[in-house]
């Protein structure tokens, strides 16, 4: 063989080397992207369950005890840490199911002036807290499965972005609301 | 919110997919949203005008059965044009593990991707061996929907993850009006039973002996049977002499069957396990009969308890007897549970299940993903 066929065949092994890892650097960008809006999405969908719920405590339209036990717990997920959010979250979904499985909570409400409108925004904040945990839980997963790659962690494909974390909370909506 | 739909199954054959997709997109449209379905038809199909033919359907064996779909380059290239000009918010897939348009469409865009899976499988060497192209196209969705438990339980055990689950919905107006079938009609004698006649779980025996009892102490009592398997099982266990009053439908259409839940005083359902919802509960409330069900925590749920029909002891015949005769006895209690079940049935509608849906593709387009665009 002679020099210049060795150069040459060196040369397309490390073209196609080259193509394939800039390919599978490109889907791990594009799970990263997929991620951070996951990531998004979920903070959203959170924040807005806090602001629903605070504002339904303070709607005057639940008695006093039921008003303190809702404000209270949205108030501990609004101001958790990073390390509590979590347990807060949680805490959360389980003060929500005791003030809305009350007997007849949603009859009531719903009569009472804007009471309806609160409940239906309630029901679609808790769906989508559950929505968007299952969707970002899966992105974790999926980009887990490929930042562990024995190639992405050679070429550090993934950069300087950290290894995701699940995140996992009781989420379970009041019985009266599940239509599953 | 611009949505596309993208249907496996040819759509011009009558299936549980095309149905649920043509539900679901005329309850977005009802909603106001604008939806575009592209399926597998030929060119001289007649389509609604919100569907798009992608190519003539082939008949294709494929995990154990045959089904119409479509693939190939032909196909291919109307799906990625279908993409590139829909502007969509968000792209709504029906069965991407299928060899059809599903694929096809998650292989041709990129942004925010939804997808309903419906089938449940069991593990196979063909799905095994394509599941490095299919876990590519998986990567590409935002959002996983299952219609049921066992579909959930399919798609974990192979590809991992988690998904949510959405049930079917019921068409409730499609059920309230309806004829009786000819020769019957509610007389306050009349039982009723539908589902697999040979599937133990779907509780026939117990309602059978349960009949037995009844009609022993009742002379006017009558059963009504509909549904797929064999009669002979039905009279097998029934004694000679109640023979006449037994009546066995077998298969029925869909009309058919509307007109059966028309046709009963109380329909009983003792399924003893295993309905993660009772899709046949839900069709029965919404023709405005009077239920009487095993009280499985599926059932007691879709009937609040017993606030929006009746419940018997799961597994107990002498209970189901007991609690009919009840029924039959008490014309303005059977009213009653009637009129509370049309209420309570609406959260199965339609609508609700396409306001959920919707539900999903807010959560998937909250955050500034932006519009479905072509996959270069």
């Amino acid at each position: 063989m002679t020099s210049t066929m060795v150069v040459l065949s060196a040369g397309i092994v490390v073209v196609l080397l080259a193509v394939y890892v800039s390919w599978r650097a490109g889907r791990l960008d594009r799970l990263h992207i997929r991620l951070e809006l996951a990531q998004e999405a979920l903070d959203a969908a959170l924040m807005r369950r806090r602001a629903v719920v605070l504002e339904l405590a303070g709607s005057r339209l639940l008695d006093p005890a039921t008003s303190l036990v809702l404000a209270a717990a949205a108030h501990e997920a609004r101001t958790a840490g990073p390390d509590e959010r979590e347990h807060a979250e949680s805490d959360l979904s389980r003060a929500l199911r005791a003030a809305v499985d009350q007997e007849r909570f949603r009859e009531k409400l719903s009569e009472a002036p804007g009471g309806h409108d609160l409940l239906e925004e309630l029901d679609a904040a808790v769906a989508k807290v559950v929505y968007s945990r299952r969707f970002y839980n899966n992105a974790v997963a999926v980009t887990r499965t490929a930042q562990r790659r024995w190639l992405a962690r050679t070429l550090r494909l993934a950069g300087h972005t950290e290894y995701p974390r699940f995140f996992e909370i009781d989420d379970n909506p009041p019985a009266t609301m599940a239509t599953e | 919110m611009k949505v596309g739909i993208v249907c496996p199954y040819s759509w011009d054959m009558p299936g549980g997919v095309k149905q649920h997709i043509d539900d679901l997109a005329q309850a977005l449209m009802a909603q106001g949203h604008e939806v575009s379905v592209i399926a597998p038809a030929a060119d001289d199909d007649e389509l609604p005008p919100y569907v798009t033919g992608a190519g003539r359907a082939i008949p294709v064996p494929y995990n154990g059965s045959v089904a119409r779909m479509s693939f190939g380059f032909l196909s291919a290239a109307r799906v990625r044009r279908w993409v590139r000009t829909g502007e969509f918010e968000v792209l709504h897939i029906h069965e991407p593990l299928i060899p059809s348009l599903g694929i096809l469409a998650c292989w041709a865009a990129k942004g925010p991707i939804v997808a309903t899976f419906h089938a449940s499988w069991v593990r196979s060497r063909a799905i095994a061996v394509a599941e490095p192209v299919l876990q590519s196209a998986l990567e590409k969705l935002s959002g996983r929907i299952t219609v049921s438990d066992a579909a959930r339980k399919s798609l974990v055990e192979q590809f991992g993850g988690d998904t949510v689950l959405i049930p079917n919905g019921v068409t409730v107006s499609r059920y309230t009006d309806a004829e009786p079938l000819d020769g019957w009609g509610p007389d306050g004698a009349t039982l009723g039973f539908l589902g697999r006649m040979d599937e133990e779980r779907k509780g026939l025996p117990i309602l059978l002996d349960a009949f037995t009892t009844l009609a022993d102490e009742r002379p006017d009592v009558k059963l009504l049977v509909a549904g797929p398997g064999d009669e002979k099982d039905v009279y097998e266990r029934v004694p000679k002499r109640l023979h006449d009053r037994v009546t066995v439908l077998g298969m029925v259409s869909e009309a058919d069957k509307i007109r059966a839940y028309h046709s009963v005083d109380v329909f009983c359902a003792p399924n003893t396990r295993g309905e993660s919802f009772g899709i046949v509960l839900a069709e029965a409330m919404a023709s405005g009969a009077t239920v009487l069900a095993s009280d499985i925590p599926a059932f007691r749920r879709v009937l609040g308890d017993g606030q929006a029909g009746a419940l018997f002891s799961n597994g107990d015949s002498a209970a189901l007897a007991r609690e009919a005769g009840a029924l039959l006895d008490a014309p303005e209690r059977r009213a009653k549970l009637a009129a509370e079940a049309l209420v309570a049935v609406r959260k199965y509608d339609w609508s609700t299940v396409a306001r959920d849906v919707v539900r999903v593709y807010e959560t998937v387009t909250m955050s500034g993903a932006g519009r479905v665009e072509e996959d270069l």
